[in-house]
């Protein structure tokens, strides 16, 4: 099958207006007729879920945590791009949608990346009527900073906690609507599967994690905002509790999957200390614009960084790129880490790690500039590792940290199941292969507060509100069903535990469809998951019971799918026989290691579609067209 | 290291708890503490018993869920650090640690070690927040703020909603939280339209909620690991008081 991404004609730049004026209306006496599900509450789910309440319709939200301002948007610390063109440093619409483009490794489809530039001026200025306390400059206007190795200035921020800032800005439009009734909140509420009606997605099934108690939500469409897949690498940057299943229940419920292979590792996290490791930590990429990267010269080298010449020490990235140097793009710094500890060269008590060495800079700026600068990531890093990164370089090594692929979605974030949309890290729509910095937030924003609202309509338009009611078969088929899961895994009572089997899948993703992939790993990956999967069912061991606040049981259901979910990533990752962005495929790169492309072959979205357990996984493809850039190869020399 | 634990244990909400023992060997002092926990509750799932309940999620000190006492003190000794990013460096071999639930009365024991606190929830759906709806929006510019203004809104809106300096109190008191909201937005434009109103309404929503009042103990500054000032209780009670007036 061909897919269809509904871009409308016309030019680019009116591609939108025109759309939302073509778009249906709903009269406002009916909207509060209809009932909307929104499954999370990050910055996508939240925003919408208050931009919904706000037009009149009825929303149900709902959230894994305990209160809906935990999500994992909570945690991003950089801040948000807009092209505001505040600096008068050349930014423009344009330029945002050419970087995010490029930056994609021209894997996107261009009329929504352009609506995202569109609108991201908008985003700033809501939250700044929310009272989003932005960096301003002295003179009260709203400061910004370069980000991701953007040459124009359109990052704005707040402190190190942009992201927490601009969720709890949507958190409290939310709570607004929950006030008014418009809105009502189901926390420590998982969904388990996804409910369609004659082919539409008209419910919800959930579990409630305090009671165990499974229950059916119905409504007249359903949105999944539920966060991107990392942890399907068992270590990550992301919450412990961020998982696949929603996005998963619905694939296999006829949802399309698309590039599942997608995924980021981040250049600059803290490395693990042990076998009980449970998750990672970010430290900004700033630090690389003052910190040089090194590994020991030769194998094994265990004197203390100190002790080691400068002669003795290979500075990796500023031999092989002298230009970007310690700055070349994410990907490329993050192979070039795992290829030095791979090579022996690694650091620290377990060998992965390198060195980011502040001494130079503490020499030439003095230690009270690179304190001004870096102070509170000093901080984090001497918590979590006991060291101090003034006197002694920091360790680092690249973590799992965003993950671009998602449900497929058209230009109005509808899946190819009518009613259901999907918006935010869960879709897979505006980052290509790879994602710029500072860009997630602004998408899953955009996604909430201005697509979504406008483009739902259409759908709802046509149908009637509350046709479908939880009392229907489906539902009780849903929760039969789901019930028989949990039941099941109960049963098993077998030697080893959920983490076991999650360390253990997460060591297959990363070592075999990491962060360089070539076809004999993906093929030892496509054989040893579906092996760790059966021994999964056979004998893991899943204590207490269903009806009762059980996290053991809450892990295992997620596990569960990404057992699945890890063969589909294996498989997209086979089939894309090119390097693109974070996809990078051993066999394809040019002689200085970048990847590879090849437009001529895989110039289109790669969306698998479910045939069933133990059916092979059929793909349909997005062709992609680019009209208004020229495809061109990255170069950071 | 090897440590002898004292786990607050309790089936749920309606029965009754107590505090129960458990050995932890060779604890690698570079572990968090969450990373502890999780090793003895492998060994506790290995020896077919059911595991400790805890929250967690983002184990980086920002979603504010994390939530345990640590020898009496929520999220332990250590200033400014939430139980997740707190390592077991600072501990010594041979040690007890008592670890409990953060307790208030406006926090009920779900389970164990986790704790219900709605309450914080229904004190901002009151009245924390702006109250503008998306689209309503002028540009960002066209508001200045100084840049003290905005930092001293972003030094309250720091919080992360964890509820330490209520489980902190004697009384049970969620002042600092409420104050630092109510202080954020007073600070800011945007906000000053509303401030009457968000202060009266978000006050007495607190009390509602079976949170006590401020007797100047300053134990919430001290246990908060995002260091937020007392100074914002001043600020709440001054808002307060000029809502009255108006
Ligand atoms: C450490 C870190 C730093 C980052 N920094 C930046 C940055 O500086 N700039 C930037 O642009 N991006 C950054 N990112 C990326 C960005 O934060 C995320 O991509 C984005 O916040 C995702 O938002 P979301 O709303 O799609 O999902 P999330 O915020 O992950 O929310 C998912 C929601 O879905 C709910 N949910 C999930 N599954 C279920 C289920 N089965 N049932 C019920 N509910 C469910 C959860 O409870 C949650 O409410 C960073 C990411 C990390 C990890
Ligand atoms: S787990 Fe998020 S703050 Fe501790």
């Amino acid at each position: 099958m061909i897919l269809d991404g509904k871009v409308p004609s016309g030019p680019l730049e009116q591609k939108w207006e025109n759309h939302v004026h073509d778009s249906r209306l709903i009269n406002p006496a009916n909207k509060r007729k209809f009932r909307i599900i929104v499954v999370g509450t990050g910055l996508a789910g939240a925003s919408a879920a208050a931009s919904l309440g706000e037009l009149g319709f009825n929303v149900d939200v709902f959230c894994y945590q305990d209160s809906s301002r935990r999500a994992h948007s909570i945690a991003a610390q950089g801040g948000i791009n807009a092209a505001k063109n505040y600096r008068n440093d050349g930014d423009s619409v344009f330029r945002l949608f050419h970087d995010t483009i490029k930056g994609g490794d021209f894997r996107a489809r261009e009329a929504n990346v352009y609506r995202l530039a569109q609108l991201s001026g908008n985003i700033i200025d809501q939250c700044v009527a929310q009272g989003v306390p932005f960096a301003r400059d002295y003179a009260g206007y709203l400061d910004t900073r370069s980000f991701g190795g953007a040459l124009v200035q359109r990052t704005f921020y707040a402190r190190g906690q942009t992201g927490q800032q601009l969720l709890l800005g949507a958190y409290q439009a939310l709570s607004r609507q929950i006030r008014d009734g418009k809105v009502q909140v189901h926390t420590r509420t998982e969904m388990v599967d996804l409910v369609l009606v004659q082919g539409e997605a008209k419910g919800i099934i959930v579990r409630d994690m305090v009671s165990g108690g499974l229950s059916a939500h119905a409504g007249d469409c359903v949105v999944l905002a539920t966060g991107g897949y990392s942890n399907v690498y068992y270590l990550s940057t992301n919450a412990k509790g961020c998982n696949v299943t929603a996005a998963f229940r619905a694939y296999k419920k006829g949802a399309l999957f698309a590039n599942p292979c997608y995924t980021q590792i981040h250049p600059t996290c803290i490395p693990a200390s042990g076998h009980y490791q449970s998750k990672l930590t970010l430290m900004s990429e700033s630090l690389r614009n003052d910190g040089r990267i090194w590994a020991p010269g030769g194998k094994g080298d265990k004197r203390p960084p100190s002790e080691i010449p400068d002669a003795e020490r290979d500075y990796y990235l500023e031999r092989k790129y002298p230009t970007y140097g310690n700055l070349a793009p994410r990907d490329i710094a993050s192979r070039a880490a795992k290829e030095a500890c791979d090579e022996g060269r690694g650091v620290g008590a377990t060998g992965r790690g390198v060195y980011l060495d502040f001494a130079e800079s503490i020499q030439r700026l003095g230690k009270a500039a690179i304190e001004e600068r870096y102070g509170n990531l000093f901080e984090m890093y001497e918590r979590i590792t006991g060291e101090d990164g003034y006197s002694t370089p920091m360790r680092i090594y690249p973590a799992p940290h965003y993950t671009m692929g998602g449900l497929w979605v058209d230009y109005n974030l509808q899946s190819n199941l009518p009613g259901l949309f999907v918006i935010g890290e869960a879709n897979f729509s505006d980052h290509g292969a790879n994602r710029l910095g500072a860009s997630a937030l602004m998408q899953g924003l955009a996604d909430g507060y201005f697509v979504l609202p406008n483009t739902i309509g259409t759908y709802l338009a046509g149908t009637s509100p509350g046709a479908v009611q939880k009392d229907r078969d489906e539902f009780q088929a849903g929760m039969a069903e789901a019930g028989d899961r949990v039941a099941r895994l109960l049963s098993i009572n077998g030697r080893k535990t959920v983490d076991d089997f999650h360390r253990e899948l997460g060591h297959i993703m990363w070592e075999d469809v990491g962060m360089a992939r070539s076809e004999e790993s993906l093929k030892r990956a496509l054989a040893e998951i579906p092996k760790l999967r059966s021994e999964f069912w056979e004998s893991v061991k899943v204590p207490g019971e269903a009806a009762d606040f059980n996290q053991e049981l809450e892990k295992a259901l997620r596990l569960a799918d990404f057992l699945e979910f890890g063969e589909l990533l294996a498989l997209d990752a086979l089939h894309r026989d090119e390097s693109c962005g974070g996809h990078f495929r051993v066999e394809h790169q040019t002689e200085e290691g970048e990847a590879l492309r090849h437009d001529d072959k895989f110039s289109f979205v790669a969306a698998w579609e479910y045939k069933g357990n133990g059916k092979a996984p059929e793909m349909h493809r997005e062709p992609l067209t680019f009209e208004n850039v020229k495809l061109a190869v990255r170069s950071y020399k | 290291m090897n440590l002898t634990l004292f786990v607050w244990r309790q089936k749920n909400a309606k029965e009754k708890g107590r505090m129960e023992r458990y050995e932890a060997h060779d604890v690698d002092p570079d572990m968090s503490f969450l990373e502890m926990l999780d090793v003895v509750n492998q060994d506790l799932i290995h020896n077919g018993k059911e595991p400790i309940a805890f929250d967690h999620d983002c184990r980086e000190g920002i979603c504010g869920t994390c939530s345990l006492t640590v020898n009496g003190i929520p999220h332990g000794e250590q200033k400014r650090t939430t139980v997740c990013q707190l390592h077991m460096r600072h501990f010594k071999d041979g040690d007890s640690i008592y670890i409990e639930p953060f307790r208030a009365r406006a926090f009920p024991v779900v389970k164990d070690l986790v704790v219900d606190r709605q309450a914080l929830d229904t004190v901002i759906q009151s009245g924390g927040y702006v109250s503008v709806s998306t689209g309503e929006a002028q540009d960002g510019n066209t508001l200045l703020i100084p840049r003290h203004d905005a930092e001293y809104s972003m030094d309250a809106a720091e919080c992360i909603g964890c509820g330490a300096c209520v489980a902190a109190c004697p009384n049970g008191s969620a002042m600092l939280f409420v104050g630092a909201k109510v202080a954020s937005l007073a600070q800011l434009p945007q906000g000053k339209v509303e401030a009457a109103q968000r202060v009266c309404v978000m006050t007495e929503t607190m009390l509602d909620q079976g949170f006590g009042n401020c007797s100047n103990h300053y134990e919430c500054e001290a246990a908060c690991p995002k260091g937020i000032s007392v100074k914002f209780i001043a600020k709440l009670n001054r808002e307060y008081l000029k809502s009255l007036k108006e």
